[in-house]
Parts: structure tokens; sequence; C-alpha cells
């Protein structure tokens, strides 16, 4: 029977220091999945900042996994001990637990499953592989539906951008303002920008106060993160630009310590105003929140990985199946020529209606061991009742 | 046969009433099976009151116990409309109880019961009492609408951490949600409201309380409408309007009807 087989390292295992000399982009990426199927093999290469995996279906596991763990070791010498190593139902649950994010570093982040696609589609891909990686999609794709796991921001940055979101709903078309121009202010812009807002002004030091007001007035968002030692806006120079709005909500993100934005800003009507600490605040408690929904999604994975495995250990009976209903119907062939030539010449509708009685006859025969072999095979007995079934049904004893 | 479509209907949208509120401790299968009360619990009143009209020959809100119970109805297929929606099952929570109350109380006036023909025409009925209460399922429902933007406005003004936990409509999705509904609901009163003033200038009779009641609640939400098309009235302003023109609407649905339908 064809095998799966792991060989990857990953954030749990070894630190960016190991995982960037493992690390491949997509063209590289596709061509060792190439490489690595030469001889029939299947394979396909997960590589993204946080993981770099191969999966490969094959007869001989031990060569395969010999053979993955020497092409990443040729491309970093000193990731081999870092390697982990898995086979059929454990790889393939790995794999499920991977696409629903749950074994990312923040759990249930979304971006995985679009990796997994990607590496699904550049894979050197046959009946085995793929299989296990349409249902891992499907059982990632499961998660993020059925579970409020990916709902919540995991950083500061994408938590400014859901509370605008919260105020304004799409932000497609919204406008921003950032004052100074730091690390974590221009992650906070860029999700902001990634949802469709657009940097109207980054306004520095040399910035005129009056085209500051000016924007104050226009924009919809206002991300402070300036190296001033004191306020750079105070409640009463919004409270002159809120006049301007005609109601409008105006959202104030304060990323800076000591805060550029007064506190009293977010006493003015149509201002919301949260600083770093209620943003960490909120992403401390939405992590809390993946974490409770991961139990959720660990039952969906295990349930999806269960199918998997039922259907890779049927592989196991399903030439002796296949065998035996042949079997059958080339007797029933047989039998009902002989009773053609019995019972005289059957018209269409007598043929018909014979046909379709000894098919069904055959059918009822043959429905309970089927199911029995399937189950059998599930609970690891597979191979010993095909074997049984050989035997007893003289199953491919005409061509020995 | 009324009975046992009343039964269903009214354990239904108790059963929503209570999902709702477990919805708000753990968003999540609570509110699933709470929104599967409400759609299994209309389907119920629909039926209720299709039999009702079949019974009477006509429409069954001649009385304020029937036209309660109707409103009922009416309130919760505007509910319906959005209450499917993930983060408007918090709205569930305002408009459930309120029905699951009303239907009782419809039910205590004889409303929900096989009732008897109206003396009232039916294209009366339809035109004057369809539509006012049309009208004010709408209000109801803007109101609904008003008080989660309140609440949800005060969260994101005090920024508790666990604001992002549930998934809430923009601001700026319900203001403008329940001035649409506001906008079609007007015309809707003002409608059924006139046809039932020259019914009565037709046959001489006198203004009572509640007619006079409804026109100061048709003035409100006309205010409510202009303030925000013409004055430039958003958010938090207009919110606390919208629940003033309910609070207006509550009274001419149940504290004045006995002068009105006597």
């Amino acid at each position: 029977m064809t095998r799966i087989v792991l060989v990857g390292t990953s954030h749990h295992h070894a630190p960016i220091e190991l995982r960037e000399q493992v690390a491949l982009d997509r063209d590289d990426a596709q061509a060792l999945a190439a490489r690595l199927a030469a001889g029939g093999r299947e394979t396909v290469c997960l590589s993204t900042c946080n993981r770099t995996e191969l999966y490969l279906a094959a007869d001989d596991a031990e060569q395969a996994e010999h053979d993955a763990v020497a092409a990443l070791a040729a491309l970093g010498p000193e990731v081999e001990p870092a390697l982990y190593r898995l086979q059929d139902g454990a790889a393939a649950y790995h794999l499920f637990r991977v696409a629903a994010g749950l074994d990312s570093l923040v759990p249930g982040e979304g971006e995985i499953l679009g990796q997994v696609r990607v590496a699904h589609e550049l894979g050197t891909i046959g009946p085995l592989l793929d299989r296990v990686f349409r249902q891992a999609l499907h059982a990632g794709g499961k998660v993020r539906a059925q579970t409020a796991i990916g709902q919540s921001p995991a950083s500061v940055s994408s938590a400014a951008a859901a509370l605008a979101e919260q105020v304004f709903g799409s932000l497609e078309g919204r406008s921003i303002l950032l004052l100074g121009a730091g690390k974590v202010s221009e992650q906070a812009a860029r999700n902001l920008r990634s949802r469709g807002a657009e940097i109207t002004l980054v306004a520095n030091s040399k910035t005129e106060r009056e085209r500051i007001d000016e924007e104050l007035a226009a924009v919809d968002v206002v991300i402070a993160s300036t190296n001033a030692p004191g306020l750079v806006l105070d409640a009463s120079g919004v409270a002159e630009a809120l006049r301007l709005r005609r109601g409008r909500g105006l959202v104030l993100v304060d990323l800076a310590v000591p805060r550029d934005l007064d506190p009293a800003i977010g006493e003015l009507d149509g201002c919301y105003l949260y600083d770093i600490d209620d943003l960490e605040q909120i992403v401390v408690e939405t992590l809390s929140g993946r974490r409770r929904e991961a139990e959720r999604a660990e039952a969906i994975v295990a349930v999806e990985a269960e199918k998997f495995h039922e259907w890779h250990a049927s592989l196991d009976v399903v030439p002796a199946i296949a065998s035996l209903r042949a079997r059958a119907e080339e007797i029933r062939a047989a039998e009902l020529l002989k009773a053609e030539s019995l019972l005289g010449r059957l018209d269409e509708s007598q043929r018909r209606a014979v046909e379709a009685v000894t098919a069904q006859i055959v059918n009822k025969l043959l429905h309970l061991p089927t199911v029995r072999m399937k189950q059998a095979a599930a609970a690891a007995d597979g191979v010993l009742y095909a074997e049984t079934v050989r035997h007893l049904f003289g199953l491919g004893e005409d061509e020995r | 046969m009324a009975e046992l479509l009343f039964w269903p209907a009214l354990l239904l949208y108790g059963e929503a009433a209570v999902g709702y509120l477990g919805d708000v401790r753990r968003p999540g299968r609570a509110g699933r099976v709470a929104t599967w009360g409400v759609r299994l619990g209309w389907l119920a009143q629909t039926a209720l009151l299709a039999f009702q009209a079949t019974r009477d020959d006509g429409f069954p809100w001649g009385t304020w116990a029937s036209s309660l119970s109707l409103f009922v109805w009416l309130v919760v297929s505007a509910y319906l409309i959005w209450g499917c929606r993930r983060p408007y099952r918090l709205l569930g929570l305002v408009v459930m109880p309120l029905a699951f109350a009303l239907l009782v109380a419809a039910r205590v006036g004889g409303g929900t019961g096989n009732g008897s023909v109206s003396h009232y025409s039916n294209l009366f009925l339809v035109v004057h009492v369809g539509l006012v209460l049309a009208a004010f399922a709408g209000f109801t429902l803007a109101a609904a609408l008003s008080g989660l933007y309140i609440w949800q406005e005060r969260r994101l003004r005090t920024r508790p951490a666990t604001i992002l936990r549930r998934q809430m409509p923009a601001l700026a999705t319900l203001d403008s949600l329940a001035l649409r509904t506001v906008a079609w609901s007007v015309p809707l009163l003002t409608l059924g409201a006139a046809v039932g003033l020259v019914r009565l200038v037709v046959r001489g009779e006198r203004l009572d309380a509640l007619i006079a009641v409804t026109v100061a609640t048709w003035l409100v939400w006309c205010l409510y409408l202009g303030l925000r098309l013409l004055g430039g009235w958003t958010g938090r302003r207009a919110a606390y309007l919208a629940l003033a023109g309910f609070a207006l609407v509550v009274v001419v649905r149940l504290a004045l009807p006995a002068t009105h339908f006597a």
C-alpha cells in the first residue's frame, strides 16, 4: 500500500536562524517537489515563514523519508536535528491541524489555509496526496466557518483596523492621517490599506499645523506614533475640526509612548480614541478567545482526520473487494447464459427483469462482506480479511 | 387548530428569547438555535393567522388583541430580514422577548383564538390597520437598531478588552439601516392614518386619545426623517430620537387601544 511520509520543521522545533535556511519561495518549492517526485512518487512542499514541510506518498516509505531528509539537509546542514518525521495517519492529522491554523504561532491565523492551497496546486500530486490535501483544506475551511477562531485580531495593528471597521463598516475609500511614521504605525496603516483605506497625509515635525488641521476635518482615521515629548493633538483642536465634520465619526489610534493624543479627545462626541494599552488588552483577550475556540477546532480536525484514516485504511481491502465483485459478476453472467439456453429465448423485458434480479441478489450477498471488510480495514485487520477473502473465494488463483 | 398553532409559535419565540440571552454569554450555538426558533415560530404564527383568516372569512385584526398578534408577526417578519445574519443576533435579544410578551398579551386579550367575523370591511382593515401596524413594526425595528447603536457606541467609547469578542454590525451600518427602515415606515403610517381620518370625518365620529397620540407619533417620526435628511443628524442623537418615537408607539399599541377599538 502507498504510504504517506512527512518530513519537516517548524517554529516549534527550529529557531528563525534554522528555518530561514530551509525556507523556499514558490518556484523553489515547486522544483524541490518535482525533483523528489522522481520514480512515480507524489510530493508536496509546504514552505512558509514558520515551517518547511515535505509530504510524500510512496510505496517505499523508508526510502521516501530518507530522500526528504537528505533534500532538507542539503538546504541547511544544521537543520537535520530539528526535523520531525511522521507517517500515514499521524502525517495526515498534522496537515489537518496545520491547515486549520492550530499549529500556527497565532492559533487560527487564516493565511496558512491559502498557503496549503498553493502548495497543493504546485505539488506533484497523485490520488493519495490529492485526497489528503483536499480533505485538509476542507477541514481548515470548516474550522473557520464553524468556530470563531479566526475572527478576532491577533496583533495591535489588526486590532486597530478591526476597531475602525466597527465604526465605519467597510474601510473601502476611507482616508487615513498618519502622524509620525514608526514601525507599528506603518503596520497599522498597511493593515488599513489592505482593507481598502487610503493614506492622505504622513505628517512629521516639519508639516504645517494648518495642513494637519485641514486633514483632521476630512479624514476618517488618525494614527499617531511620533517621538514628540508632549501631546501632538489636544481636545480643543480636535473639537474645532469636529465642527466641520457634520457628525461623521473619527477613529484615533495613539501608538506612541508618551502619548501623542490628548485622552480628553475620547470624551468628544463622535470620537473613538484608542491608545496602545487599549489595543494590547484587546489582543490579549482575543488570543485567549482563540485558544478557547481552538478546543472546538481540534474536535473538528479529529473527526476529519478519522474520516481520512478510514478512507486510507480501506485502500488495503479495495483490490480484494474489486476482485470479489468481479468474480461474482463473472459467475452471474455465466449462469445467465446457461439459463437462457435452458429457458429458451427471452424477450427484452424478460431479459432485463432477470438481469435486475440476479444483479440484486449478487449485490445483497456482497454488501455485508464489503462493509465488514472496510470496517476491518479501519481497525487494522484489513490485510488479514483481504487474504481470507482471496483464499475462500479463490480470487487471483487463475492468474497464478 | 388555533391552539395547535399558537402554542408552538409562543414556545419557539420564548426559546429564541432565551437562546439569544445564552448567545450573549457565549456566542455560537445558542444564537443559531435561537435563530431557528424565530424562523419556525414565525412559520407557526403565519399558519395561525392564515387559519384565523380562513375561519373568520377575513383578516383577523378587527380587535385590539388580534391586531396585536398581527403586529407581533410583522415585527418578527421585519426582524427576520436581518436577524438571521450573525452580527445582528443581538437585535434578537431586544425583539424576541418583546414578541413573546406581546403574543402573551394578545392571547390574554383573546386575539389568538378562533376569533369572530369583524364588523369592519376587509378593504378598510387592510389599508388602515394593515398599513399602520406595518409602520409601527418598522418603527419598532428602527428603535431596536437604534438601541443596539447606543449600546455598541458606548462599548466603543469605554473600550473594554472584550469589545471584539462578539461580531457586531458597524455603527455606520446600524445608523443607515435605522434611517432606511424609518424612511419606509413613515409613508405607510401617513397613508394608513389618512385613511382612518377620512373615515372618521365621513362618519362624523370624534377624535380619541389614541388618534391624537398616533398623530404625535407621526410628527416625531417625520421630525426624525427631517432632522436626519435635512439637518444632518446622525449617530447617538438620532438614535435617542428614535427611542423617543418608539415610546409613543408603545403608548399607542399598549396603553390607549381600549379607547379606539371600543
